[in-house]
C-alpha cells in the first residue's frame, strides 16, 4: 500500500528561504523573569551593579534566553497563541499536533545584556518523514540567527518540532 | 556559586555537579510568562487530558534551561558556554525529581581555548534520561 507523501514539492520549496527579520528586545525585567523561572542563584541575571562588577554591560541573558520578539496585535502567532520567532509558514500542512523534539543553542562569545536589541532572522532549516511510535510524523527543524547592533552573530537557535 | 574551575583541573570520564530540580505547577506558570510560551498543556489539566497527556506536563525548553544552569554554575564567571542541546525524549511531570547530570568526554584547544565537551542530560529518580544532549564549554586555563 503506497501513502501520499507528507511532504509536497511547495513544502520543500521554503526549505532555507529566510523569514522576515524580527526585532528581539532583551530588557531586564524578561531576563529576571526567565532566571526566576529557571531557578538561577547567579545574581549576574538579576542585579545590574553586581552584573558590572564582573565586567558586563547589564544583567546579561541566561543560557536559552534571547530576548522576546516584539508583540503587536496586527503580526501573526502560532497555533497557541505565541508570538514568537517563527520561519515561515509552511503552505499545505494537515498535521496538526506539535511537540517539541529538541533544543540547541550557540552562542559566539559575545556578551548578550539588557539593553540589547537583536535582529532574528529564521528559517526552516530541514522538513523530514518519519515513522515512528506516533504514526507518520513530521520532522521539522528549524534555526534562528540572531545579530547584535553592530551587525555581528551573536547566537543561534536550532529547534525540532514534531508534528503528527 | 562554587570556586572557579580551570581546565587543568578537569578530565575525560569526569561528573560534574548535579543539579536536582523539583518543578511545581507554580513553577511552570512563572516559565509560561518568562519563556513566552503558552502553550495550554503546561497548566491547563483538561486541555492536557484533551491532548492524550496524563496531565500537565513540564515545558521541554525549561529542562533545555534547566541544563543551561547545570553548565553555568559549573563553569563559573570565567567559563563560557559554547554550544549545548539536548532532545526530549520522556515527559517529566510536576513534584518529581529532574536531576541534571553531565559526564566530560573530550578536552581540546580550538583558536587559543581550551574546550570542554560533556554528555549533559536530565533524568528521572528511576534512571530514565528524558532529555539527552551534549555541550561544549571554554573554560579558563591556568596558563
Amino acid at each position: 500500500m503506497t501513502e501520499e507523501a507528507i511532504i509536497t514539492d511547495e513544502m520543500r520549496a521554503v526549505i532555507g528561504k529566510e523569514a522576515e527579520p524580527l526585532i528581539v528586545e532583551v530588557d531586564k525585567t524578561a531576563i529576571r523573569w526567565f532566571a526566576r523561572a529557571v531557578g538561577h542563584t547567579d545574581l549576574v541575571y538579576y542585579d545590574e551593579a553586581y552584573a558590572k562588577s564582573k565586567g558586563h554591560r547589564s544583567i546579561i541573558c541566561p543560557p536559552g534566553f534571547l530576548g522576546h520578539a516584539i508583540h503587536t496585535p496586527d503580526k501573526p502567532t502560532n497555533i497557541v497563541g505565541n508570538s514568537v520567532k517563527r520561519p515561515p509558514a509552511i503552505p499545505g500542512l494537515k498535521l496538526m499536533r506539535l511537540l517539541n523534539g529538541g533544543t540547541e543553542f550557540e552562542y559566539y562569545g559575545e556578551d548578550i545584556c539588557a539593553g540589547d536589541t537583536l535582529k532574528s532572522v529564521s528559517k526552516i532549516a530541514d522538513l523530514r518523514e518519519r515513522t515512528g511510535g506516533l504514526g507518520r510524523m513530521l520532522i521539522l527543524t528549524t534555526e534562528s540567527n540572531f545579530y547584535n547592533a553592530e551587525g555581528k552573530l551573536v547566537a543561534t537557535e536550532r529547534g525540532t518540532g514534531i508534528m503528527y | 556559586m562554587a570556586d572557579q574551575i580551570y581546565f587543568e583541573d578537569v578530565n575525560v570520564g569526569d561528573e560534574i555537579p548535579k543539579l536536582v530540580k523539583n518543578c511545581t505547577t507554580q513553577q511552570l506558570v512563572m516559565w509560561a510568562a518568562g519563556s513566552g510560551d503558552m502553550y495550554q498543556i503546561h497548566y491547563d489539566k483538561d486541555i492536557a487530558a484533551g491532548n492524550g497527556l496524563p496531565g500537565v506536563i513540564v515545558h521541554g525548553a525549561l529542562k533545555n534551561a534547566f541544563l543551561g544552569q547545570l553548565l553555568h554554575d559549573w563553569i563559573g564567571e570565567k567559563g563560557e558556554i559554547k554550544k549545548y542541546n539536548c532532545q526530549y525524549r520522556g515527559m517529566d511531570v510536576p513534584t518529581q525529581d529532574i536531576i541534571c547530570r553531565g559526564v566530560i568526554t573530550a578536552k581540546r584547544q580550538e583558536d587559543g581555548k581550551s574546550l570542554v565537551d560533556l554528555d549533559i542530560w536530565t533524568e528521572k529518580a528511576d534512571g530514565e534520561k528524558t532529555s539527552p544532549g551534549k555541550a561544549t564549554v571554554v573554560l579558563p586555563s591556568r596558563g
